[in-house]
């Protein structure tokens, strides 16, 4: 079979769809470095608006709080969520599992405006201020599931006989864990974390729901800003935000993708 | 000499691993029944039998992976019962080998001595020691997944020595290796076992593997087991058709016992014309009663010349299928009632002449003492 030859209408159908996803992106990208101050006019290329950007104390102080939310949320998330994985995995059946296994994936399929919701409804039942901590917790909520669909991924492809090898050769079944199940599973757990840093970062629906007084993250800041007027500033953080999230799914498809690889290859 | 090797046939010996009255249930299935059995310590003891016979239960169960539903397993002086596998004197090579992905041969090695807390240097030398015994001396610092098929069975059986285990679990450990490589793995397991006075307990379903290895060998069936015996005597002398027809070829005639003279019973059979006669003096067998003879096919003699009056045990046949496998000619025999027969002949000398050729009208003869009666 040799390759197939691209069409013109293939290449014109390819072209067009890309272009529809990514062409608004890569201008925004582009405008970030216009010089001129009115954001639909070209005028020149500049970088000022990356340095007007980190003397913006505001906007830099929503990124911090982003920053910090995203990787308190992605580490609970992370533990909790490949905890739920080894329940699902490890424990063939118990009681309640069809439940329990429905009620792990809900938050994926739950719409964000739910969520965000039912959390802030929760919250001001609770009494509970609203501010940096909601944002974690509600965080947390929404991108656990997304840590637990990957490390299961890994453990259904993992060979329990190794664990029964370690047993075997005088480890108690912790130490078999931290030393052979943790070190293999450990692609897929770095894979979930990224993923739900990734995930925390750009969300908007749920953070906003959420947010204080106290706290605002970027995504608020950028949307508010917008409301008020275009600017190049915004369209710069929107570009270094971007950057991080292209980078975080690239790395986390990239380690999964290793991580399932190299166990496939063990097990010839 | 390894054959005076004996301790089940002294009543006084100890065993090392004694299996009384074990049944293992899993829900509604029993992998195991009601089954006892003695190893005694230094045996090279292979658990036979075809897949779903309860032998890798049996091992598990052994190494503490699976705990009996009924009965005990006791090791020198200790009831194994509740002790978790981390704690049993007990190592175990595994079908997959099992080796850790992410650590090299020598961590592979090491791994079970740290568990021990076994000083560093010490780790060091014993390591050192298992590479040399497996010659992987140049492989310490590669990774599982460097090596060949071949040489990661042999860190798999460097792993499982490096503790000096009293006893060592081998679940078909030869299973994965080509049939040129297992047939020098097969000896080398031999010599160190033998170097290194343990007592191997090996997983098969490969009848020739156990026969090769074995002292002793057990052969199972549905959770139970059939026989217990010397790799010859479990050819020479199986105690039932189902080992017969596992262990090795063999041409099955049924028939039914017309009686006995001068010690050897007469068989009448539909194959032949003349009732068979049979030495097997240790059954005990009434007139009438339906048997089965079992003769191996090296056991038989194929001849195209009419015996003399005298010969006894004559079927006749025509030739079915001749299979020249070197070493070997394996002719198949169809009598007259459709049976079937595999008659083996050595090929002792290069050049035959007027060679037995297919379709041709053949008698096939087999001594008294060449059978053995399988009671229905």
């Amino acid at each position: 079979m040799t390759m197939r030859r691209l069409s013109v209408f293939n290449v014109t159908s390819l072209v067009i769809g890309f272009a529809f996803l990514y062409l608004p992106i890569l201008l925004l990208v582009l405008y970030s470095f216009n010089a001129s101050r009115l954001v639909t006019v070209w005028g020149g290329f500049s970088t000022q608006w990356y340095g007007a950007l980190f003397r913006n104390e505001a906007l830099m102080e929503a990124a911090w709080v982003t920053l910090r939310v995203a990787f308190l949320s992605a580490t609970l998330a992370t533990v909790l969520g490949t905890l739920a994985a080894l329940a699902l995995t490890r424990y063939g059946r118990f009681p309640g599992r069809t439940l329990f296994t429905g009620m792990v994936y809900a938050p994926m399929v739950m719409p964000e405006v739910i969520t965000g919701l039912s959390l802030l409804l929760f919250f001001v039942a609770v009494d509970f201020d609203r501010g940096f901590w909601t944002i974690t917790l509600a965080h947390t909520t929404l991108t656990m599931c997304f840590v637990t669909v990957v490390v299961q991924s890994r453990l259904m492809t993992f060979d329990r006989s190794l664990e029964e090898a370690a047993m075997d050769l005088g480890a108690p079944p912790l130490r078999t864990f931290f030393s052979v199940t943790l070190p293999l599973i450990a692609p897929s757990i770095v894979a979930g974390f990224l993923l739900a840093f990734t995930l925390s970062m750009d969300d908007l629906v749920i953070a906003s729901f959420n947010a204080g007084p106290g706290a605002t993250t970027l995504p608020i800041k950028i949307y508010s800003a917008v409301r008020l007027g275009l600017s190049p500033e915004v369209n710069a953080a929107s570009a270094i935000l971007i950057g991080i999230v292209t980078l975080g799914v690239i790395s986390a498809t990239l380690l999964s993708k290793r991580s399932v690889l190299r166990s496939r290859r063990n097990a010839h | 000499m390894r054959r005076s090797f004996a301790p089940w046939a002294n009543p006084d010996a100890k065993p090392l691993i004694r299996f009384e009255n074990v049944t293992k249930r899993f829900g509604e299935s029993t992998a195991v029944d009601h089954l006892s059995l003695d190893i005694f310590e230094g045996e090279f003891f292979c658990l036979l039998g075809p897949s779903g016979c309860g032998k890798t239960t049996l091992m598990r169960m052994l190494a503490g992976f699976e705990s009996p539903t009924e009965g005990t397993i006791t090791l020198g002086d200790q009831n194994l019962a509740g002790v978790p596998p981390y704690r049993r004197p007990v190592n175990m090579m595994f079908q997959s080998y099992a080796l850790f992905p992410h650590m090299s041969v020598e961590k592979n090695i090491a791994f079970g001595l740290k568990q021990d807390g076994m000083p560093k240097d010490q780790i060091a030398d014993r390591v050192g020691e298992m590479l040399r015994l497996v010659q992987l001396e140049k492989l310490a610092r590669r990774y599982p997944s460097q090596l060949s098929g071949g040489q990661r069975q042999r860190v798999a059986l460097a792993r499982a020595l490096a503790k000096k285990p009293k006893v060592l679990l081998l679940d078909e450990p030869l299973g994965a290796l080509d049939k040129k490589l297992r047939e020098e793995t097969q000896f080398e397991l031999m010599d160190i076992q033998h170097d290194l006075h343990m007592t191997f307990v090996v997983v098969t379903h490969d009848q020739e593997e156990a026969m090769t290895m074995a002292d002793r060998i057990a052969v199972m069936d549905h959770g139970r087991i059939v026989q217990v015996a010397t790799p010859g005597e479990i050819y020479e002398q199986p105690k039932t058709r189902f080992i017969a027809e596992f262990v090795g070829d063999v041409n099955i005639i049924e028939g039914h016992v017309q009686g006995q003279e001068n010690g050897l019973w007469r068989v009448k059979t539909s194959s032949a014309e003349v009732p068979l006669t049979i030495d097997d003096p240790d059954e005990v067998l009434h007139s009438g009663q339906a048997v089965a003879i079992a003769v191996r096919p090296e056991k038989m003699v194929i001849q195209r010349d009419l015996p003399g009056p005298g010969a006894i045990n004559v079927l006749t046949g025509e030739v079915w299928d001749i299979g020249y496998l070197g070493d070997w000619t394996v002719y198949r025999v169809k009598l007259a009632t459709g049976e079937i027969l595999r008659v083996t002949r050595a090929n002792a000398s290069r050049f035959v002449e007027n060679p037995i050729e297919w379709d041709e009208q053949v008698y096939v003869t087999f001594a008294p003492d060449a059978a053995v009666i399988l009671a229905e």
